[in-house]
Parts: C-alpha cells; structure tokens; sequence
C-alpha cells in the first residue's frame, strides 16, 4: 500500500506509470497518483521501488506514513 | 555536416567537396550494408558523386544534418515522450533541455494521435518540411510506445516525411529492429564519453533492468549500452549520428576519444555542442558553476576532430518542438488548440513543386560560388578570416542586421569559404529602435569575426561595429552567401597588400546561453 507521490514536485513525466508492475499508476487530470489498494512496494517484483528508482525528482516517490507498511500487512 | 554546400566542390583542396564527403559516408556503411560505391575521383563535379542514390538521398534533404539542405528545408520535433531512463548533469527535466534541444516537461506535450495531426498539418502548410524528429521530452526509447505509435501514424498518411529520432542510447539495442522496421532512417545518440569515470562526473545514474545504478556503474552500463547501439545501426544500413556535449574540464580532451570510438562504429557525422549552462536552468552543471566553451574552444575542438570525420557546424541545438526552418520557430502557429481545429488535408502536390524548385536555385548557389571560387585559383595566403553572415536562409544574404536572431559564421581563405557554425543573438532592433547593451552582446558574440554581412544596417549598430573592429559589409545584399564571402575575402587579401588594412587576428567570441527558439 504505501507508496505515494508528493504531486508538488512531480514532473508529471509518466516514467514511474510504466515502470510499476502493478499497474498502480496512473494519471488523473495532469497528475500522477498512486493508488495506495495496488501498490506492493514492489514487493514480490524487484528489490527496489520502481517508481522512486526511476523518477528524476529525488523525494518525490516516497513512502506515505500515514498508511501501514505493505510488508507488514501480508 | 560542416560543407555539403560543397556540392560540385572540387577546386579547392583544403576544403572537402561532399562527393568526397558522400564517399565517406559510403564507407562508413561498408559493413553489409548495399552502399557505398567505388572511390569518387577526386575534383569531379557530380553531387551526388559515385555514392548510392539511398544514401544520397537521405542525407541530401535533411536540414539538420546536410548544411547545405538547412537553408531549404526544415523539419520539426514533436515532444510525445516525456519519460527518461537517466539523469544527466546538464538537464533539469522540468524545463527545455538547452543542450539536447529537448522541450522541458513544462512545454506541450503531445499524444501520438495529436503528434501525427500536427505534423501533417505543418506539412500541409511549409512544404519544405521534410523530417519529423522525435527527441523528448525525454528519451523516445524509455516510451517506446508513443514513439512508435506516432512514426506509424505518420508513415500511413505521409511516407514521404523522413523520420528521425535522438536518444541517449541506454535502450537502444532492445529497440534497433523496430527502428528498422519502421524505416527510419537517422538516429542521434548523444554520446558525451566512453570512459566511465568521465561519465560519473556527466551521469548521476540510469535506471536499467528494474534497477538504479549510481556513478562508474551507471557510466559503464550506458557508454556498452550507446556503442552497441551504434554498432547495431550501422550493421543495419541505418545513419546514425553522435551529438558530444562539450563540458569545459569535465570531457573536452575525452571528445577526440569520443570521436574515434564512434567514427570506427560507423557513425556519419559527429556533432559536437557547447554546453549550455545557466544557474538559472537549475541544473547540476548550472548550480555548481560548470562553464560552457567559449567560440573558440569550441572551434578549436571540432576542427582537431575534423579530420577524423565529418564534423556537423550548424547545430542550433533548436528547442525539440521548434517547428520551421531551422532558424525560425514558427510553433506559435500551431499550437494543439489551433492544430486539432484544423481541417487537415495532407498536400503531397504542392512538397512536390516547392521541393523541385528548391533544387534548381540550390544548383544555381553551387554554380555562382564555384564561377567566384575560380577566379581565386592561383592565390595563396594563410591568411583566413571569420566572417559573419545575417540570413534568414535559401543560402543569400537576405536579413536586415536589427532583424537577426542568429548569424551564420564563414571561414573563408584562398582554399574557399566554409560554414563553420552560427551565433545566435539578442534581437538588436525590436520595432526600428536600436539599443545600446545589445549591441555589446552582439559584437561579443561576433567579436572573432572579421566582417558581419547584412542586407542593411542602421548607422548606429553600423559605426559600433567598426568601432569594435567589425566591418559592417551591406553592398551584398540579397546575393549568395559563399560567394559573396569568397569575392570579399578576395578584395582583402587586395587591402592587406596594398597595406590598406592590417591583418589582425581577431580574439574569441561568446556563446550565447539557451535553446534556440523565438524571441
Ligand atoms: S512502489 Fe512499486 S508497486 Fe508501488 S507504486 Fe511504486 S512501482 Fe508501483
Ligand atoms: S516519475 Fe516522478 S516525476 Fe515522473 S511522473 Fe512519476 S512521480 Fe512524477
Ligand atoms: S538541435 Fe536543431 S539543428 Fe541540431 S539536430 Fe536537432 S533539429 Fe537539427
């Protein structure tokens, strides 16, 4: 679940929309949202987060903690 | 391409006629591609020389790559591929890439259906648009889909446009044969090293099999990733051209390296750029005070690698959703708002004729430059002078001094006149009023050059301009660039003899800062 993206600092690039193997991605009227139900952190996939690997903003993908941890929850 | 306008050549021997330069090109592909003719002799006339009409014919129309075909012809980006696979020290994603002529994500972007509309609405209205690139806003290949989607579209409805693509390589080899099968026909790779530890000081990392990979093995895996590319091309026959971003300190001496690697893999033209680098850009190299190359330097750098290969001068490095000639931004004009109201009917009738003529007055530039080069047959002097030319193209000195935006600069010496890059400038007259500090800014970035060549000047810029040592020349108007230069040059060497005038070496000029677009 926890991945966010802080949508100040988003380019709205799409590079993370393609990347994710989840499918969590997408854009919604010119910004880019993850959504929290898809997101695995990756988990299972690759060992890093693929949207925050590829984004070209530093702190922009981050893990939103006001959500529980994936990993935590399975 | 420093001189295809050498396009009978021949003559001169310092100077390289493009039969000869087409030749090379032919050889370049030698590897099992079907070009490449026998040796051209040299001093023949032919412009096309032996080289195999395919190959001619893609380089012939091109208005990036063939100097000559940039006065004629234009082509366009369109910005479909916002998506990047790595960090480059130069670029600041948010904005207009300067140095890879990339739009910034801030600029419009496109879906492939609005890509395709645009371009054949353009095509419609300037038929000398010819080539559609697609350069960014980030890499085409890390958005593979859109990229080829809009190629296909195009291809459908207007075979006849010529498609293009620059990329930074890193996913290249994944992507050669859908290039192929799509018949492209140019591809750029921007290669700014081969060496890894250079490349960590350029690339802050990649992002390459699910995976981010930071300095020396970032750098590693992209230099394997571009010659592999490039190798890939060139055993499919397609062209492929290496844009180096010159980096004062960081890669300059490494660019002759650069150079080797990528002319031994078949690249056809080498296109060295000044790095452009403002704090104001927000770049890694903007913030930490990275300077670009001056004139000079960066004259001096192309000309040490020209005899390596064929060194492309006129890069404007244009913003990559310019659309127009290649010095004169007409996106205003097509805006998506305006383009997806237009009722568009691709008009192949008219590229035609407009394409034919282009080619009579593009014989006649030839022949008014070789009658003028003839006649300094016999004359030798190490003298060479920079001269300075306002055009606004079709290869004639046809623009008003206040009026340019850019001015094309012209070696010329007893072995005959040769393109050797452009400046580009602040408007000096917006409205007829000429302004004070602009006319400072100019003659910096002309400060190299002998003489500035204009269809007229007012009498303000034109008593700064010799101040400064410049000589304002406006008595060619409207006449033939090169030969112009070479009837000047002539009139000089005259001056120096009968101790009319000194020869001085003149000092270095500034680049000026940005992509170009439109004032
Ligand atoms: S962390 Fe992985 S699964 Fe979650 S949004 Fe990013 S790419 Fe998708
Ligand atoms: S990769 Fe980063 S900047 Fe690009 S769309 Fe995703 S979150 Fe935004
Ligand atoms: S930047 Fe401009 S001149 Fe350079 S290759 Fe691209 S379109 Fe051609």
């Amino acid at each position: 679940m926890p991945y966010k993206i802080v949508a100040s600092q988003c380019t709205s690039c799409s590079a993370c929309e393609a990347e994710c193997p989840n499918t969590a991605i997408a854009e919604k009227a010119g910004i880019f949202v993850i959504d929290p139900a898809k997101c695995t952190e990756c988990i299972g996939h690759y060992d890093s987060p693929q949207c925050a690997a590829v984004c070209p903003v530093d702190n922009t993908c981050v893990v939103d903690p006001a959500l529980p941890r994936h990993s935590a929850l399975t | 391409m420093q001189q295809s306008e050498e396009l009978s050549g021949g003559i001169d021997a310092g100077s390289q006629p493009l039969d000869e330069l087409m030749q090379k090109i032919a050889d370049h592909k030698g590897c099992g591609s079907s070009g490449g003719g026998g040796k051209s002799s040299c001093g023949s006339s032919a412009g096309q020389g032996d080289l195999a009409p395919e190959i001619w014919e893609k380089v012939k129309n091109h208005p990036c790559y063939s100097e000559e075909a940039h006065h004629h012809y234009a082509r366009m980006h369109v910005a479909v591929a916002p998506a990047c696979n790595i960090q480059c020290n130069y670029c600041n994603r948010k904005y207009d890439c300067a140095n890879e002529s990339r739009p910034g994500v801030v600029s419009e972007k496109l879906t492939p259906e609005q890509a395709a509309k645009k371009v054949l609405a353009v095509a419609s209205t300037i038929p000398q648009m010819t080539v559609l690139g697609i350069a960014g806003p980030g890499d085409p290949l890390a958005n593979p889909e859109k990229t080829f989607k809009t190629f296909q579209l195009i291809s459908e409805t207007a075979p006849d446009i010529k498609l293009c693509l620059s990329t930074n390589g890193l996913a290249l080899p994944d992507h050669v044969d859908t290039i192929k099968a799509f018949n492209v026909d140019h591809v750029t790779i921007t290669i700014n090293m081969v060496d890894p530890d250079i490349g960590a000081e350029i690339y802050p990392w990649v992002f390459f099999n699910h995976k981010r990979y930071t300095g020396r093995d970032a750098a590693k895996i992209l230099t394997e990733r571009q010659l592999q590319g490039l190798e890939m091309l060139t055993e499919r026959g397609i062209l492929c051209k290496v844009n180096s971003v010159m980096i004062p300190g960081v890669n300059d001496a490494h660019l002759v390296e650069v150079n080797k690697a990528v002319k031994s893999r078949g690249a056809f033209l080498h296109n060295i750029m000044p790095l452009i680098s403002a704090p104001e850009h927000g770049t890694v190299f903007g913030l930490n005070g990275q300077r670009g190359p001056t004139a000079q330097e960066l004259k001096a750098l192309q000309d040490s690698c020209e005899g390596e290969m064929n060194m492309m001068r006129h890069c404007r490095q244009c913003r990559a959703d310019a659309v127009g000639l290649l010095g004169e931004d007409r996106s205003a004009e097509f805006t998506t708002e305006k383009i997806m109201t237009m009722d568009v009917k691709y008009d192949s009738e008219t590229r035609k004729a407009y394409q034919q003529k282009v080619e009579q007055e593009r014989q006649a530039t030839v022949a008014a430059k070789n009658l003028e080069l003839a006649t300094l047959a016999g004359e030798r002097s190490d003298i060479k002078i920079l001269i300075a030319v306002a055009t606004k193209g079709g290869g004639r000195i046809n623009e008003h001094f206040g009026h340019a935006k850019e001015f094309q600069v012209y070696e010329v010496g007893t072995d005959g006149a040769k393109f050797v890059g452009h400046r580009r400038v602040d408007l000096y007259c917006q409205g007829g009023y000429g302004e004070e500090d602009s006319i400072e800014t100019i003659i910096r970035a002309l400060n190299d050059c002998t003489a500035v060549f204009v269809a007229k000047i007012g009498h303000c810029p034109k008593d700064s301009l010799a101040e400064a040592g410049i000589e304002p020349v406006d008595r060619y108007a409207l006449e033939y660039i090169e030969q112009s230069a070479i009837s000047y040059y002539k009139e000089y060497l005259d001056r120096v003899r009968d101790g009319e005038v000194t020869h001085v070496a003149r000092g270095d000029a500034d680049i000026r800062q940005g992509a170009f677009i439109s004032a």
